[in-house]
C-alpha cells in the first residue's frame, strides 16, 4: 500500500508540475519580453499585473472551435499536439529535482530523456504534413532538417557529462558534479543548450515556425484547444530543457544555504529566463546559416568537449 | 545462463506483454508495408520501433531499448518522413504504391522469417535465460562490449567509417572519379 501511495503521490507532483511550470515559465515570458520592449504586457486580468492572463487565454482557447481542414489528414492533425505534448510530460518523470525525489530513476536516464524528446519533433513534423497546406509542409520539413542536424550535437555534449559523472543516471550525474565541472564542462554546456534551444523551434532557431515568412509553419491550421496544446508543448519543453541543463551542467539541487528543490527551480527559472532574453535579443537565422551553425560550429565544438573530458578523465585517473 | 526451464503454461505477466508488444509490432509492420498511405507508411514504423523498443525493455534490454527509440525513432523515421516530404507527400491514398513484385517480396519475407525462426527455435529452443533486472543496463553492457567483444566493435567501426567517407565523396560534386 504503503509503495502505492509513493508512486501515486510522486506522479501527481509531477502532474502539477508539468500543468504549472509551463504556465509560470510563459507568464514570465510574456512580462519579461515586455518590460525588455519598454511595454507593460498584460495588466488586467486577474488583478495584480495580469497575473492570470494564461487562465484567461486558456479558457479562451478551450471554447473556439476545433476546426480541421477539408483536405486534411483527419486522424494524423487530431493526433499530433498530443504527439508533441506527451513526450514533455514523460520526460518530467525521470528528472530529479532533489537526492531521491524523482519520480523514477532510471539507469539510462540520460538516454531516455534524449530519445523521448527526439519523438515530441515527430509531432511537429506530423503537424505540418497533414495540415494540407504548403506552408505547413514546409515548416515540417524545415522542423525535420533541424532535428536531425541538431539532434548529434544534443548527443555528445549529453555524453561529454555523462563521460565525465561515469554514469547514465540523472541524479548520479547531479550527484556527481563538483564546481570546478563548471569550467571544464562549459563548451558542453553551450553545446547542450543551444541543441536544444534549436529542438525546441525556439527563436533564433525557429524556422519551422518563422510566423513572419510561413505564418506559423506547421501550426498555421491549428486552432482552439489544440493549437493551445501546441504552445503549452512548446512552454514544457523549456521547462524540461532548463531542468535538463542545470542537472547535466550546473549540478542540479547543489548548492549553499538553501534546500535542494529550491536550487533546482532557481536554476531551472534562471535558465528559462535566459531562453526568453535570447528570443528577445537575437534575429531569427536563415535555414543555410542554421545548418551551418550545427555541422561547423556545435558538432565540432562537442567533440572538442568529449576529448577535453575524456583527456581530464585519464589524467584524474 | 540456462538454468530450469519454466512451463510456457500459465505465462507469466512479462510473457504475457512480450506477445502483445509482439503483436502490435507485427500487426503495424504489416501496415507499413499494406498501406497505401505513403506518410502514414513511415508512421506505422514509428509504432512498431516503439513497440520493438518495449519487447526490449520487457527482456530487461534497458539502454537498447532506448537506444533503439533514439536512433530508429528519433533520427532513422524522421530522415524519412524528410526525404518523402522533399520528394512528394501526398495525403490520401496513392494509386501507384503497388510494385509488381510484391508477390515475390512476399516469398522472400516469408523464407527470411522461416530460416530465423528455424534457426532460433533449433539453436535455443529449450534454453531459458532468468530476466533479472539490471543485466541490461549501461554498465554490464559496456564492459561486455569493450572488454569480450571490442574486436567486432573495433571492425564494425572501421566498416562505419568507410561507408561515412563513402557518404561524403558521394554527395560531395567536386570530387570526381578517374576519367
Amino acid at each position: 500500500m504503503a509503495e502505492v501511495l509513493d508512486v501515486a503521490v510522486r506522479l501527481i507532483v509531477i502532474v502539477v508540475a508539468f500543468l504549472l511550470l509551463p504556465l509560470i515559465v510563459g507568464q514570465m515570458e510574456h512580462k519579461a519580453m515586455a518590460h525588455m520592449q519598454s511595454r507593460l504586457g498584460p495588466m488586467y486580468a486577474g488583478g495584480f499585473h495580469g497575473w492570470a492572463q494564461l487562465i484567461a487565454d486558456g479558457v479562451k482557447f478551450a471554447q473556439k472551435e476545433d476546426v480541421i481542414p477539408a483536405a486534411a489528414d483527419r486522424r494524423v492533425f487530431a493526433i499530433a499536439p498530443a504527439v508533441a505534448l506527451v513526450p514533455y510530460l514523460v520526460v518530467l518523470v525521470v528528472i530529479p529535482v532533489g537526492p531521491g525525489l524523482v519520480g523514477a530513476d532510471v539507469d539510462a536516464g540520460l538516454f531516455f530523456v534524449l530519445a523521448v524528446m527526439g519523438v515530441g519533433v515527430l509531432g511537429a513534423i506530423m503537424a505540418g504534413w497533414a495540415s494540407a497546406n504548403k506552408y505547413s509542409v514546409l515548416g515540417g520539413m524545415r522542423a525535420a532538417a533541424q532535428l536531425m542536424s541538431y539532434e548529434l550535437p544534443l548527443v555528445l555534449a549529453a555524453s561529454s557529462v555523462a563521460m565525465a559523472a561515469g554514469t547514465l543516471s540523472l541524479e548520479g550525474i547531479a550527484e556527481q558534479w563538483r564546481w570546478w565541472w563548471l569550467p571544464w564542462q562549459a563548451i558542453g554546456a553551450v553545446v547542450f543548450f543551444v541543441a536544444g534551444l534549436a529542438e525546441l523551434r525556439r527563436p533564433p532557431f525557429d524556422m519551422p515556425i518563422a510566423d513572419s515568412e510561413i505564418i506559423m509553419g506547421t501550426m498555421t491550421e491549428y486552432t482552439g484547444i489544440r493549437f493551445a496544446l501546441f504552445m503549452l508543448a512548446e512552454y514544457a519543453g523549456i521547462v524540461v530543457l532548463s531542468a535538463l541543463t542545470a542537472v547535466l551542467f550546473l549540478g542540479g539541487w547543489q548548492g549553499p544555504l538553501l534546500p535542494g528543490p529550491v536550487w533546482t527551480l532557481i536554476k531551472v527559472f534562471v535558465l528559462a529566463f535566459v531562453v526568453i532574453w535570447v528570443r528577445v535579443s537575437f534575429p531569427r537565422l536563415r535555414e543555410d546559416q542554421l545548418q551551418k551553425l550545427a555541422w561547423i560550429g556545435l558538432v565540432p565544438l562537442a567533440l572538442l568537449q568529449l576529448a577535453l573530458t575524456g583527456v581530464v578523465k585519464v589524467l584524474m585517473a | 545462463m540456462t538454468s530450469e526451464t519454466p512451463g510456457f503454461w500459465p505465462p507469466s505477466g512479462p510473457e504475457v506483454v512480450f506477445l502483445l508488444l509482439g503483436v502490435v509490432a507485427l500487426g503495424s509492420a504489416l501496415l507499413v508495408v499494406t498501406t497505401r498511405q505513403l506518410v502514414h507508411a513511415a508512421l506505422w514504423l514509428v509504432l512498431c520501433f516503439g513497440a520493438l523498443a518495449g519487447c526490449y525493455l520487457v527482456l530487461t534490454a534497458e539502454f537498447v531499448a532506448w537506444v533503439q527509440v533514439l536512433i530508429y525513432v528519433g533520427a532513422v523515421v524522421v530522415l524519412l518522413l524528410f526525404g518523402i516530404m522533399l520528394t512528394r507527400a501526398p495525403i490520401g491514398r496513392s494509386a501507384d504504391l503497388d510494385s509488381g513484385n510484391r508477390w515475390a517480396a512476399v516469398l522472400v519475407a516469408l523464407a527470411t522469417a522461416g530460416v530465423l525462426l528455424s534457426v532460433v527455435v533449433a539453436g535455443f529452443g529449450a534454453a531459458y535465460a532468468p530476466l533479472d533486472p539490471g543485466q541490461g543496463a549501461a554498465k554490464p553492457l559496456g564492459s561486455s562490449i569493450f572488454r569480450t567483444w571490442v574486436l567486432p566493435f573495433e571492425a564494425l567501426s572501421v566498416l562505419l567509417l568507410a561507408a561515412l567517407i563513402g557518404a561524403i565523396v558521394i554527395s560531395r560534386t567536386d570530387i570526381r572519379g578517374r576519367e
